[in-house]
């Protein structure tokens, strides 16, 4: 991936992670899977799956947007 | 005469319990203090030698304060248990995004030029020692309310857990000479060598509690199927709204939970403590090692923390005297012994914020005010022992305050972290775009300040308060349901760029400190 490529997947990325973090597709939904609301499964799940793409973040786009820096 | 000595032999098992754990930490600030050299870049920043795990501690430590460990599943209880995830969104994600974005950036540029405030490194940046104060004078000004808020906090769990033999002022006062002596002993490495100790007790405490009280209620299922009954609207995600909306609304509407993630996220990332945290890392890898863990720590103790609020309404739990559910919720199912221990862990919460704080509030006085001002060529030693006693006085004053009836620990928590992420939108484009110029600086940060004080300090809309003669008129504080601090970020970003646009940078300006080696 070229500079600027990565630049714009990384900030895509990020930006998908966030904006989903609150499931608002299932907004008033009560249903209760093992004990407890399907909302917060999706919560653990996506949090663990955040916790997944910094790690590979940390691997291969380190360094983006920090311009003179990165050298 | 059997009640009187069980409650006596119960109340010295919880001081001995929380003594014991003070004198801990007392020894673990000891063994620091050892190791610390006489020099101010090692009393606050322990010489940037941390490691992952005490930088992940140290920092979430920092994190849990009074307000987290508690007022989280108060929210929880009263509302229901979405706060999990305006918390992990809030520190979870947009803490973990902003710790590469400013925190990468802030240790880059704080490496290369020895900054150890953030201040320092705006006021060089802009050549501007008045931008510098200007920061740091800011900066203590939200910071002295939260730290006595910590004490308070101290003192009426002290309080409530010995039933009132530890009176309010006496517990707080505890706490205020036990962190006095460590911080002023032993600076960064004692404080962030605690907070390790501090963030796992913690950690191991919240799972045993939640194991021990789902165990008793029956487990996970049980406990769910009651709080389905007593309160089925806390299973379903949001107000009660049939779909999510982008404007108006309540608590645990979109626009609030987003600007309560929001708002705090940003306002974290400026908190004295935790900024100064971003200069202190040993190497690019804990930074990176940091980040991928964040989602999980908040994970691992905001989950149980926040559920044994929500399920202590299911279960009938009344809220205590003291306000706080979560020492409810384990008087009803744990034996006296282990929620002092839960106790002592909240206490452990509120230091580890609070002598983070006072370090980091210690070293914006001394070098952004004090050394600037006062005494421009002090000697490093001579830095190193005003950095000491600005701890001391700065925690009296603290707990002098404390003693004063304050209003209630939700409030004032929430305003401090608003205040704070007024300076985010400022700082970030300072960091990232090299045709800021002062101007456009001092512009966004006073007027996103005024504008946020504004807002939150006058009565709502409508109604009026009078003050010393004075009728304040009210003035809105939430805009179509977004909060004010997410408002006032937005007025602070317009004007930094479009101050910025209009305006020249002076000679004494000197973008090249954000751009790095490379760049030409």
């Amino acid at each position: 991936m070229s500079g600027r490529t990565a630049s714009v997947v990384w900030a895509a990325v990020f930006a998908l992670l966030l904006s989903l973090a609150i499931p608002w597709f299932l907004w008033d939904v009560s249903t209760v899977v093992a004990g407890l609301p399907v909302w917060l499964w999706w919560h653990i799940g996506w949090m663990l799956l955040a916790a997944g793409v910094f790690a590979v973040f940390t691997q291969r786009g380190w360094g983006v947007w920090m311009g003179g820096w990165s050298a | 005469m059997v009640g009187v000595t069980a409650l006596q032999s119960a109340v010295s098992i919880q001081i001995g319990i929380v003594v014991a754990y003070l004198l801990l930490a007392l020894g673990v600030g000891l063994v620091a203090y050892r190791l610390t050299d006489r020099t101010a870049e090692d009393y606050y920043l322990a010489s940037r030698t941390l490691g992952t795990v005490v930088l992940l501690f140290t920092t979430f430590a920092t994190l849990l304060s009074a307000f987290t460990f508690f007022a989280g599943p108060n929210i929880a209880y009263a509302l229901g248990p979405e706060w999990i995830l305006v918390m992990g969104l809030m520190d979870g994600l947009i803490f973990g995004v902003l710790w590469y974005v400013v925190g990468y950036k802030q240790w880059l540029v704080g490496r290369a030029y020895g900054y150890v405030t953030l201040g320092e490194m705006l006021g060089d940046r802009f050549g501007s020692p008045a931008l510098r104060a200007l920061v740091a004078g800011i900066s203590l000004f939200w910071l002295f309310p939260y730290v006595m808020l910590q004490q308070v906090g101290a003192g009426g769990a002290l309080s409530a857990l010995t039933n009132g033999v530890v009176p309010y002022w006496a517990g707080a006062g505890l706490i205020t000479v036990f962190m006095i002596g460590y911080v002023a002993l032993s600076g960064m490495r004692g404080v962030a060598w605690t907070d390790t100790l501090q963030g796992l007790f913690m950690l191991t405490m919240v799972w045993a509690a939640f194991v021990w009280v789902l165990s008793a209620a029956g487990g996970v299922g049980a406990a769910t199927d009651a709080l389905a009954s007593s309160n089925p609207e806390f299973l379903a995600l949001g107000d009660g709204s049939a779909s999510p909306s982008l404007f108006g609304g309540g608590p645990y509407s979109l626009p609030w939970m987003l600007s309560q993630a929001i708002g705090i996220a940003f306002g974290v990332a400026m908190f004295p403590q935790v900024n100064q945290r971003f200069f202190v890392a040993k190497s690019e890898q804990v930074l990176k090692r940091t980040m991928a863990l964040w989602p999980v720590v908040v994970l691992l103790l905001f989950v149980p923390a926040f559920m044994l609020g929500a399920w202590a309404a299911g279960l009938g739990v009344a809220m205590p005297e003291s306000g706080n559910i979560l020492p409810g919720i384990l008087a009803e199912y744990t034996p006296t012994w282990f929620a002092a221990l839960v106790v002592a862990g909240a206490m452990a919460a509120m230091m580890s914020s609070s002598d983070s704080m006072l370090l980091s509030g210690s070293s914006y006085f001394t070098r952004d005010l004090y050394r600037p001002f006062v005494n421009t060529d002090a000697s490093e030693r001579r830095e190193d022992l005003i950095a000491r006693v600005g701890v001391a006085v700065f925690a009296t004053l603290a707990f002098v305050a404390s003693l004063v009836n304050p209003p209630s620990l939700f409030v004032i928590g929430g305003t401090a972290f608003g205040g704070f992420a007024q300076l985010a939108p400022p700082v970030i484009v300072a960091l990232y775009w090299s045709r800021t110029t002062r101007s456009g600086m001092v512009a966004a940060i006073l007027a996103s300040q005024l504008f946020y004080m504004v807002t939150t300090f006058t009565p709502p809309a409508g109604e009026t308060a009078t003050v010393w003669g004075i009728v304040v008129p009210g003035v809105m504080e939430t805009f179509a349901g977004w909060s004010s601090s997410v408002v006032g970020m937005l007025v602070g970003l317009a004007l930094v760029i479009g101050v910025s646009v209009l305006t020249d940078a002076t000679v004494a300006e000197q973008p090249s400190v954000m751009q790095g080696p490379a760049d030409d």
